[in-house]
């Protein structure tokens, strides 16, 4: 009693077989062995599964596998573009924030959602998107710091790419 | 030295892996085809005579390969840490709501819940003790009890000019690590396990795993690569899960995998003790403290676990950092019909500097005084004012230096009178500051305790692997490690590897607990890679013609000292050792010298040394509602020579914000029955990002080398956590400032808004 399921993870085309009640999270962890994504609650609670669905943080153990049938999922395994790291990667890799790094991931792809929508969020709006995303490790601080440096790699990139870094 | 990492901030060791996914935990690992999954079925009751287990069943659901009961252990049926009074499953009897009754092996975990719900399982209620005051007032008590006294506090208490008696009581709170137990157990050849388990105390899986088996230590082999936090929680629980792991393999042969989920881990494990305590206190009216007496229970659950060892680090921490002229302390650990508490950030200590913390704001409110300045005027000082409760002398106490420039650093004085000025023209918001001092003693009470080793390889191309007895649960010890060596070596940290932890690499290890990973472990990784230094010297020596006392390793570079002549490559060197057939593995070993704790005469030398902090920390409080949040922190804390100043700001700030959790916002709640409520973040709320502080400031106490402990650094993983008590002191403030002048302030802890808002309105 399996079904077959085309998902398509990071820019590849998979086709999974899974029951019919799993999770997201569960054919990413356990179909597709890409186990960044990570099961802190299971019920929608800690952040730690969050994962990108068209662009948007979905909470991977609150969506049903098949639900997300045709549409572009990205986990951290596919935040990195042809071997280059994201800003938000970056970011988080020169803080410090992390301690034993089981958050990390979700907060990460949290920070990412938020700097699709609004590339230069405010600090208030940078509250927002990490609410839903717990740490027992860290203070948050250095967390915050590190969308913070996220949001400002990713602007700078994007002067490079436009070509205005003269000056 | 110019080019060590030593005492300067450094990246995670593996920072990359954690940014990119690849970091693995143990439910991440590649298990292989045919691998099984396990689940406990849990007690259902609080306390039951077991008069039929039938399996039969169960065993034939679809998907599953085993049903396990006590009946099927072919070793020794027990999983305590010290006590032998735990089954792993049980037997006879049921003693707790979620003790594991039997365990289910299936190819999916929706078998192993269909199996579970097929066990035949009947039960005769038993009267069950639920919670600590029930069983204070029943006498249902477990271990020895442990007492400490000194002069004559009857007396003391009778003269003195102020006197306060009361109860206090600290709750539990669950570990809540983001990573919950896990262990996946691979069948090796004859007989044998190899062990992935999500532990801080690998050597102790691998013991009770080998007698849950009855096979000799030697056939199992654990490992602990990383884990998503531990926080004490997996220093001896996880023995459980990877034991009944081993116990599937052991009736399968397949490799088996045990995952909890969160209302599981939750309701299956245990948590910090709650305690409730009676005490007495005197002071003079300048707010000395004169007598204090306190009889303590801890909140055991059905088993002892460690709570021996807990309850005596709190009778070590009722002094907190006060000199306490005349005194009697009594302890002991109660027995209820609750999961068995464990190991928790702090470990007892913070449950019994609550008491004597709640003691100096009640004789500060009574006397009038600051609270901050009723601390200061008792911390320990020149002899004779400088003798623990148990005798151990407390030298060169830091807390009056730390207080001094906390209160300069943090604007304390200012504050505190805009503070005044602000609740006599607010009438909804108070707000309220006060200054938490900490003293901590830093060493596993249980002296034998204090002991590690280390493995370090070095391959002929240069590189270094180091192993060493203690985890990583994200306390930042790997990385420490790794600029231990790296300064040791003279070489790069990137050249050195941290290996996962095993038990066939460093064997009977203690715990990563205590506080004590770094000073134990990082004595023993510099003691090895100091032997491989002393062997590489000769050889280096013999090329650039010095004596081997004149070899510089720096930077990945080995030179003449001076640094005139020639400059080999670290890699070149070890490459020439290799040739001239020396050995380039070495281990090392450290035990920490000079404790020793006399429990019968609660007298002794229990600590290597006492780590310091304090913390400023401003709120403010909503009357009608209850609502307070925490405007600013200031820290300023003492770990020594910091070995790596990143990793101790962030064990710094996270200890506080887990202590804001303990005393504000976390709430277990247990019904009737003796089962769990709060078994999930949507009913037990952990600190989020709103909780922390807007302002919160770190600073690390300067020119504080601690000699005797690796490179003059300091313990840092538990102390900081007992900081988060100032909020305590400051909610009070603010809750005074609602309150007719003079009135007793009544805050009970966890804090929670209804907490807050009762002490308003002075019920
Ligand atoms: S695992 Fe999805 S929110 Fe916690
Ligand atoms: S770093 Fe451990 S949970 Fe966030």
């Amino acid at each position: 009693m399996k079904v077959v399921l085309p998902l398509k993870v990071n820019g590849d085309d998979y086709e999974v077989a899974v029951p019919p009640h799993w999770t997201l999270l569960e054919a990413l962890r356990y179909e597709l062995r890409l186990t960044g994504s990570k099961q802190g609650c299971d019920k929608g609670d800690c952040g730690a599964c969050t994962v990108l669905v068209d662009g948007k943080p979905v909470l991977a153990c609150l969506t049903l596998a098949v639900a997300a049938r045709g549409k572009a999922i990205t986990t951290i395994e596919g935040l990195a573009h042809r071997g280059k790291m994201d800003p938000v990667q970056d970011a988080f890799d020169e803080s410090g924030a992390l301690q034993c790094g089981f958050c990390q991931s979700g907060m990460m792809m949290s920070a990412k959602a938020l700097l699709n929508e609004r590339p230069d969020p405010t600090e208030e709006e940078m509250r927002l998107a990490l609410s839903g995303n717990l740490c027992r490790c860290t203070g948050y601080t250095k967390i915050f710091d590190a969308v913070r440096r996220a949001a400002q790699l990713q602007a700078e990139a994007r002067r490079v790419a436009l070509g205005q870094d003269e000056g | 030295m110019s080019r060590t990492p030593l005492h300067r901030p450094s990246p995670h060791e593996s920072a990359l892996g954690h940014v990119t996914g690849r970091a693995r935990y143990v439910d991440d690992l590649d298990a292989p085809p045919g691998t099984l999954v396990a689940q406990v079925v849990p007690s259902p009751v609080a306390h039951a005579r077991i008069t039929r287990l039938d399996v039969t069943a169960a065993r034939a659901v679809p998907g599953v390969h085993a049903v396990l009961t006590a009946a099927d252990i072919p070793g020794v049926n027990d999983i305590a840490p010290v006590a032998h009074d735990e089954p792993l499953l049980a037997e006879g009897e049921v003693h707790c709501v979620g003790q594991a009754v039997a365990v289910v092996v299936a190819e999916s975990y929706a078998a192993c819940r269909a199996a579970a719900k097929a066990v035949v399982l009947e039960l005769e209620p038993l009267p069950a003790i639920l919670d600590l005051e029930a069983a204070v007032a029943a006498g249902s008590v477990q271990g020895d009890l442990h007492e400490m006294r000194r002069g004559d506090v009857d007396a003391a208490l009778a003269s003195a000019p102020v006197r306060l008696s009361g109860t206090y009581r600290t709750p539990g709170q669950d570990h809540f690590y983001l990573e919950t137990h896990a262990a996946l157990a691979l069948p090796e050849e004859d007989g044998a396990l190899f062990i992935h388990s999500s532990s801080q105390h690998p050597s102790e899986v691998q013991a009770k795993v080998a007698e849950v088996l009855g096979l000799p230590r030697r056939m199992v082999r654990v490992q602990v690569t990383r884990m998503g936090g531990g926080f004490g929680g997996k220093e001896t629980q996880g023995a459980h899960f990877a034991a009944l792991a081993a116990l599937g393999v052991r009736a399968t042969g397949r490799p088996v995998r045990i995952w909890l989920n969160r209302d599981q881990d939750m309701t299956q494990t245990g948590k910090r003790h709650p305690f409730y305590s009676e005490y007495e206190a005197g002071f003079d009216e300048a707010g000395h403290i004169l007598g204090f007496k306190v009889k303590t229970w801890a909140d055991g659950g059905w088993s002892m676990d460690l709570s021996k060892a807990i309850l005596d680090r709190c009778l070590f921490h009722l002094d907190n950092a006060y000199y306490i002229p005349s005194l009697y302390f009594f302890g002991q650990v109660a027995r209820t019909n609750t999961p068995s508490n464990t190991a928790f950030r702090g470990f007892g200590g913070p449950q019994g500097m609550a008491v004597v913390e709640e003691v100096m704001n009640r004789a500060a409110e009574r006397l009038g005084l600051d609270p901050a300045e009723v601390r200061r005027r008792n911390y320990y000082g020149d002899a004779p004012r400088d003798r623990t409760p148990y005798d151990q002398v407390v030298e060169a106490s830091r807390s009056a230096r730390i207080h001094a420039e906390l209160l300069e650093t943090s604007d304390y004085e200012v504050r505190r009178a805009e503070i005044e000025a602000f609740n006599a023209s607010s009438r909804v918001m108070k707000r309220g500051i006060a200054l938490q001092p900490v003293k901590f003693g830093i060493s596993f009470t249980h002296s034998v305790l204090n002991q590690a080793g280390a493995l370090v390889l070095i391959y002929a191309d240069g590189s270094v692997q180091v192993n060493h007895g203690g985890t990583e649960m994200g306390q930042g010890l790997h990385t420490k490690m790794r600029t231990v060596a790296a300064h040791a070596l003279g070489v790069l940290p990137e050249a050195i590897r941290v290996m996962a932890t095993a038990t066939d690499k460093v064997p009977n290890t203690s715990a990563t607990a205590a506080s004590s990973g770094a000073d134990l472990n990082g004595a023993a990784v510099k003691q090895a890679c100091e032997t491989l230094r002393g062997r590489l010297a000769e050889v280096a020596g013999t090329t650039l013609g010095v004596p081997p006392a004149e070899v510089v390793f720096e930077g990945g570079e080995v030179f003449a000292r001076g640094g005139a002549g020639r400059k080999l490559a670290f890699g070149e060197v070890t490459q020439a050792a290799y040739l001239a057939q020396v050995s380039l593995s070495a281990t090392g070993f450290y035990r920490t010298p000079d404790i020793r704790y006399d429990a019968k005469a609660g007298k002794g030398k229990p600590f290597h040394y006492y780590a310091y902090g304090a913390a400023v920390v401003e709120v403010e409080v909503n009357g009608l509602t209850g609502e307070h949040r925490v405007r600013r922190v200031d820290i300023l804390h003492d770990v020594g020579d910091s070995l790596v100043p990143t990793i101790d700001r962030g064990q710094i700030e996270g200890a506080f914000i887990q202590g804001l959790g303990w005393l504000t916002c976390e709430e277990l709640v247990t019904d009737a029955q003796g089962r769990l409520r709060t078994h999930s973040p949507d009913t037990y709320k952990i600190p989020a990002l709103g909780e922390a502080p807007p302002d919160f400031r770190v600073a690390l106490l300067t020119g504080a080398t601690q000699h005797d402990v690796v490179h003059g650094s300091k313990a840092v993983g538990e102390p900081p956590f007992m900081l988060a008590l100032g909020v305590v002191t400051a909610l009070r403030h603010a809750v005074a400032a609602f309150l007719p002048a003079g009135a007793e302030v009544g805050l009970k802890v966890p804090a929670t808004p209804e907490a807050v808002l009762r002490a308003v309105m002075g019920a």
